[in-house]
């Protein structure tokens, strides 16, 4: 199935979690904060976060500006 | 200079920094450094859209705290989301809330604002609100539990400085939280101004990161708005339509 993370086509294998998929992009642990499909998930639920086929996936950090 | 308070929390600059529109993180570093800062404004973007966590990492080794914003949002339910998002990513719930009406002046779309202002005060956010020099919009912000008010001088980026000040003093005269002159400054003779309307702080980032020097700029603002609270703090003469000697009048 596919998600898509930060407006990419991801394919995943089934029951893969969203750790599993930020894991693969390489997303650190800190500094940074993720949606799905429009939530913000907690650090602490993403290893219990599964995801569906087509769940939107958005991966956010600080960068400069104002 | 005595501590900016907001919300209790104690900040030992009066200047608000922005890290937009720096050239590099050197030249942002040695600005932060030379502005004299506590208190810095990221954005929330995606994490591979370039930019990367140096940001962040920079803030940290300065020992300057993080105001993460959600500039780029037009409506409630965005910013609300960067808001959430921000919270997770940096730990803090500090926000400075911008909701943009459009993207030619962006100015402040009052409705949105005060929506998600009300929002994020329950969800128990530390709200800053980026917000027009409307004396009537401060008032309910500050009413909805706004830890400060953030009324621009002119539009962001444009260097107008401050258009309206009767507006920003009627502002600063109502105000029960701290009002932050947020926008517009070009120079430092503005961020002075800023002060004596009685302004408890100011924020910019432009006029720095986007000067010739922004070192040197960056040393005039710290400067100027130590000037100005000062200055605020003395009490002006009175202004008078004729001339009034300061020598003693001549012997006869």
């Amino acid at each position: 199935m596919n998600v898509l993370v930060n407006g990419d086509v991801t394919e995943i294998g089934p029951g893969s979690t969203l750790a599993d998929v930020l894991a693969a992009r390489g997303v650190p642990e800190r500094g940074v904060a993720v949606a799905v499909s429009g939530e913000v998930v907690p650090r602490a639920q993403w290893r219990s976060t599964a995801l569906r086929d087509g769940s939107v996936v958005e991966v956010l950090t600080a960068v400069q500006g104002g | 200079m005595d501590d900016l308070v907001i919300a209790g929390r104690k900040f030992g600059s009066r200047l608000i920094m922005g890290t937009g529109g720096a050239a590099n993180l050197a030249v942002l570093e040695r600005s932060l450094v030379a502005s004299g800062t506590a208190l810095t404004t990221v954005a929330m973007r995606r994490l591979d859209a370039g930019g990367g966590p140096g940001v962040l990492a920079l803030l940290e080794r300065l020992g300057i705290e993080a105001l993460p914003n959600t500039a780029g949002c037009h409506t409630a339910a965005e910013a609300v989301l960067t808001a959430r998002l921000a919270r997770e990513a940096l730990e803090t719930d500090l926000v400075k809330l911008e909701v943009i009406a459009d993207d030619r002046t962006l100015l402040p779309d009052p409705i949105e604002l005060l929506d998600a202002a009300e929002q994020l005060v329950d969800d128990g956010f530390t709200v800053l609100p980026y917000t027009n020099d409307d004396p009537v919009l401060a008032q309910k912000l500050a009413d909805a539990g706004c830890a400060a008010v953030m009324p621009l001088g002119s539009p962001i980026g444009t260097g107008l400085g401050i258009r309206n000040p009767h507006n920003i003093e009627m502002i600063v005269a109502a105000a029960a939280v701290p009002v932050v002159l947020d926008a517009g400054i070009g120079t430092a003779s503005e961020a002075a101004q800023a002060m004596e309307l009685g302004c408890d702080a100011v924020l910019l980032a432009t006029a720095v990161t986007r000067a010739s020097d922004p070192e040197a700029m960056a040393t005039a603002m710290k400067l100027a708005v130590e000037s100005g609270r000062l200055a605020r703090g003395a009490g002006r003469i009175p202004r008078r339509y004729w001339a009034h000697a300061s020598s003693p009048a001549p012997d006869q």
